[in-house]
């Protein structure tokens, strides 16, 4: 049920508020993505990056303000959450794969259960979307086998069985070995020149500035600074960009 | 003198108590009442002898319905389990409120109370039978019994899942009927199957107190039949079916105790 209609923006948030007891944690975020862009977040540890993203398929509950995803108000009680959230796409840090489920099985049973998909459509799909992360012949492993970039790779691939609208990216690569990083930003690259609409919240700079359309920066709860990532990070405009950025460049 | 032969000689005492305790023993115990009265050859000798009271009907009906009854309480222990881990971890406080209330009180009472309560006490109350006698009774009071206990070690269960497991699973598009079943039930019951192996053997231990609800002949369990053969049978007089019956439980349990011990040192060495 993919909207044609481009004007719609995927994600829109307005005025978001969020606090864990009486640590506010979003102070007012205004934040928006566009049909086949690519936006990454950047900001230090514990500015909201992960409870943002999380806000975005209500993993976390807002306490006031809007979140739209392509056109439908996800904060309202009568939305379908589930239905949305199958054409969002999520993959976390620690990968969260099924450890009692065959990377098969992963791709799979999501696509069973909530899709409604035929056994023989819902493995053709977890083939292809195997065979495009690189991990063709690994159907029948179990995660635990894997390594974390395989693990990782195996974990786009599920969200992507979803045939989601939009992929939104939690850290991927930090739990990873520095040897290992490249191929899981290699299949992202490849979603975003594809046009996968992208929301990457990550420390990797570089990728920020090849693949990003926008690069947005939090700290302490709000966005402090956004535009375009190459501009941004040679260039930032404000005191603490710049300090965050010497420190991570 | 090496340390090693020093150490050894500040042992030499302590196996000389064990010495002298042991020998005591050994001329003060009257070694042919044990002989007669716990090893009569009657039952002991002649395993197949075919008289009633004798190994053949100890397996085939005490041990039988010990294992059968024992299954029953633990399957239906196992259901009612899940179903009160459910409600001690439901967003809704009335459930949360009585599955802790189920749990508690039937963890709190002996099992021979709950017995004597259902197979007694429930049919004076109401003017109403067992349909299935008062064995019944006694099989729901261990369902309740287990399934208490079984309770807890589920609910700790349910919670050592990862929460990014549910995260995973609801972002996926899952109800959270659904991630349960499919993520979470499936990697709680892994974590506690040592545990619950331990409480399936407490269960086959407690079938020995269904006797208080009183049995049919054929529905005796391996304590009550054992019980019942130093009055009849082969080996009436002697004490004999204990031994017979402590032999059984050991066959029973033993390997299943191993398993345990063997299950948990592996997920030790996961880890
Ligand atoms: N479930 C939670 N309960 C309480 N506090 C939380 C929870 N999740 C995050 N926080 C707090 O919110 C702040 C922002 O966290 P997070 O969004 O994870 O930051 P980031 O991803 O930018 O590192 C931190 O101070 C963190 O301690
Ligand atoms: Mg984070």
């Amino acid at each position: 049920m993919k909207t044609d209609d481009t004007t719609v923006a995927a994600i829109e948030i307005r005025d978001l508020h969020k606090s864990f007891g009486k640590n506010e944690v979003l102070k007012g975020i205004d934040f928006h993505v566009d049909q086949g862009e690519v936006v990454c977040v950047i900001g230090p540890s514990g500015s909201g990056k992960s409870t943002l993203l999380r806000c975005v398929n209500r993993l976390e509950e807002p306490d006031s303000g809007q979140v739209v995803v392509e056109g439908i108000d996800i904060t309202d009680p009568e939305t379908d959450l589930d239905q949305v959230r199958t054409r969002i796409g999520i993959v976390f840090q620690q990968f969260n794969l099924f450890p009692h489920m065959t990377v098969l099985k992963n791709l799979v049973v999501s696509q069973r259960k909530v899709l409604k998909r035929s056994k023989a459509q819902a493995v053709e799909v977890a083939r292809k979307n195997l065979a495009k992360v690189g991990l063709e012949g690994k159907e029948d492993a179990y995660p635990a086998h894997l390594s974390g970039g395989q693990q990782q790779r195996v974990a786009i691939a599920r969200a992507l069985s979803m045939d989601p609208d939009m992929m939104l990216f939690d850290e991927p690569t930090s739990a990873l070995d520095p040897e290992l990083v490249g191929d899981v930003l290699e299949v992202m690259r490849k979603l975003a020149d594809e046009g996968m609409t992208m929301m990457v919240v990550t420390h990797e700079m570089g990728f920020a500035r090849e693949v990003g359309d926008k690069l947005v920066f939090m700290d302490d709860g709000v966005i402090v600074e956004e535009g375009d990532p190459a501009e941004m990070l040679a260039n930032p405009q404000h005191e603490r960009t710049q300090a965050f950025l010497s420190k991570v460049l | 003198m090496k340390r090693s032969t020093k150490q050894r000689l500040t042992h030499v005492p302590l196996y000389l108590v064990l010495l002298g305790v042991a020998a005591f023993l050994y001329f003060r115990t009257d070694w042919a009442a044990i002989g007669a009265n716990f090893f009569a050859p009657e039952g002991m000798g002649r395993p197949w002898a075919g008289e009633w009271g004798t190994w053949p009907d100890l397996i085939t009906i005490g041990a039988f319905n010990t294992i059968k009854y024992t299954v029953i309480a633990f399957g239906g222990g196992l259901a009612l389990a899940v179903v009160l881990a459910l409600m001690r971890l439901s967003p809704l406080r009335l459930y949360r409120w009585m599955g802790t209330s189920v749990v508690e009180f039937f963890r709190s009472l002996p099992v021979i109370v709950v017995v004597l309560t259902l197979a007694f006490g429930v049919p004076i109350a109401f003017n109403w039978q067992w349909p299935g006698g008062s064995i019944q009774a006694g099989l729901v009071a261990l369902i309740l019994v287990g399934g208490a206990y079984m309770a807890e070690t589920l609910r700790a269960g349910i919670q050592a899942v990862p929460k990014g497991q549910t995260e995973a699973a609801r972002s996926l598009g899952m109800s959270s009927g659904r991630t349960m079943i499919t993520v979470v039930l499936p990697q709680a019951f892994r974590i506690v199957i040592p545990p619950l192996t331990n409480e399936f053997v407490l269960l086959l231990k407690d079938t020995s107190l269904l006797f208080v609800a009183g049995m049919m002949i054929d529905q005796r369990e391996l304590a009550t039949m054992a019980n019942a053969m130093t009055v009849q049978g082969a080996t009436a007089g002697t004490s004999t079916s204990f031994t017979q019956a402590a032999m059984l439980y050991l066959v029973i349990t033993l390997p299943l105790t191993q398993l345990v011990s063997w299950m948990e040192r592996r997920q030790q060495r996961a880890r």
